[in-house]
């Protein structure tokens, strides 16, 4: 039976109708249309589909979009400040940091939590929190130099509200 | 995956009905096993009922000499508490080195033992640290919960509230991860504990168990000679596409050999 969900959506209100089997990835992309959240191998595998709720990372595959009732959802699209890249997303441009750029989006996210808990992580640290976040382009050398940079910036900046 | 209805109740007794109510009900914890079993068709429940608004089933808790760890709480809590990494530190090592760090903070204590994938990490410190489980209708000894692969011995209606971990002098954990999805192809844990010596492994078999015989060569003597020559009977373990038998049975002497240099590193803990 479709169920209505209301949720914070990057700062602002928002809701949908779903079915329960709705993916919270299915809900974003198809519901909400914001598709820079992607789905990949869709087996909480791969990380593309990483989204942050209620503060932390998580695969947006493997919950349910009912799951969101209250919570706080950020996305891809909720990170640019003002029109402006968010330093993070910057340091991926900068330091060329994607190929095709289908990981992209998810790497951004997984690297937002792991600044937030973490704010000068190490190379290795970097390496052990992109476990689960795969590029397929094989890209981690500047993907890993790009967070070490967005977190610096981050460190360093008047920027850092994520 | 199939439709079903979703409920999220606040009380363990509203939970409790729900489950009664339905006879394909399940219930969902972290959901990081049970939503892939539902996207492959693999389980069709009619009704999931989501365990994460109760709250008396979540939180860390420091008892003197135990570690309580309520069975909603994620693993990454565990990772990061500081209770945790005080009291029983190998189990805040353990809980970080599941999945990855999305799965992490999903996935559940109870969930997993609740499951008893044989590749889950969990497992191992229940039996290895002779932790207690309660339910919401008693208290069951590590040694009789796990009963086979994704068998336990909870009943249908039965809810895990939380698990009790004793604090040990000293304990290891040496895993052989899955280089893609991080599980334990086999996790070999050691603990110095109140009742002796425990060693159990996960991975290898269809559940995790207590390795007897590494067990009385290291109750002998807590070296890496000492269990050197053992060589495990690979007839009742596991064989996948990922690690034949036979290389898992070669792997939990060689992940037993890491946690004895392990062990040997750790400083013991006065006990109180």
């Amino acid at each position: 039976m479709p169920t209505k969900v209301t949720f914070t959506l990057n700062g602002e209100a928002a809701g949908a109708t779903v079915e329960p089997r709705t993916l919270l990835v299915e809900m974003l992309r198809e519901n909400l249309r914001l598709t820079g959240t992607h789905v990949g191998c869709d087996t909480s595998q791969c990380g593309a589909c990483v989204v942050h709720v209620d503060g932390v990372s998580v695969k947006s595959c493997t919950m349910l979009a009912v799951q969101t009732e209250g919570a706080d959802v950020r996305t891809i699209e909720g990170v640019a400040i003002k029109g402006e890249l968010h330093p993070m997303q910057r340091a991926f441009h900068e330091h060329h940091a994607l190929q095709c750029g289908f990981c992209t989006p998810g790497m951004i996210m997984s690297a937002l939590d792991l600044v937030k808990q973490n704010p000068d992580p190490t190379d290795s640290e970097i390496r052990a929190w992109l476990e689960g976040n795969f590029c397929r382009c094989t890209g981690y050398q500047n993907i890993v130099r790009a967070i070490e940079a967005g977190a610096e910036a981050m460190r360093t900046g008047d920027l850092a509200r994520v | 995956m199939y439709n079903f209805n979703y409920h999220r109740p606040t009380t363990l007794a509203e939970a409790k009905q729900l489950l009664a109510e339905n006879d394909e009900a399940k219930f969902i914890a972290g959901g990081m096993t049970l939503l892939p079993t539902m996207k492959m068709r693999l389980a069709s429940p009619s009704d999931l009922i989501d365990l994460s608004q109760i709250e008396v089933l979540s939180g860390i808790r420091d008892t003197g000499n135990a570690i309580e760890i309520g069975a909603m709480t994620r693993h990454a809590e565990v990772a990061a508490s500081d209770l945790v990494r005080a009291g029983i530190p190998v189990l805040a090592e353990l809980a970080g080195q599941i999945g990855d760090a999305q799965v992490r903070h999903r996935g559940t204590l109870g969930g997993s033992i609740a499951n008893s994938d044989p590749a889950a990490d969990y497992p191992a410190a229940i039996l290895s640290l002779d932790a207690v489980i309660t339910t919401d209708q008693r208290e069951i000894a590590a040694d009789d919960f796990f009963l086979g692969m994704f068998e336990t011995a909870l009943a249908v209606d039965e809810v895990i509230i939380s698990v009790t971990f004793p604090k040990c002098a000293r304990a290891a954990y040496a895993k052989f991860p899955n280089p893609a999805s991080r599980y334990a192809v086999v996790g070999v844990m050691l603990a110095d504990t109140a009742v002796g010596l425990r060693v159990a492994v996960t991975g290898a078999g269809p559940c995790a168990y207590r390795e007897t015989d590494i067990e009385s060569a290291l109750q002998a003597s807590c070296t890496v000679d000492a269990i050197s020559e053992i060589a495990v009977d690979s007839a009742e373990l596991n064989s996948d596409m990922h690690a034949s038998a036979d290389y898992r049975a070669h792997l939990v002497v060689v992940m037993a050999r890491r946690a004895v240099l392990q062990l040997a590193s750790v400083e013991p803990r006065v006990s109180a």
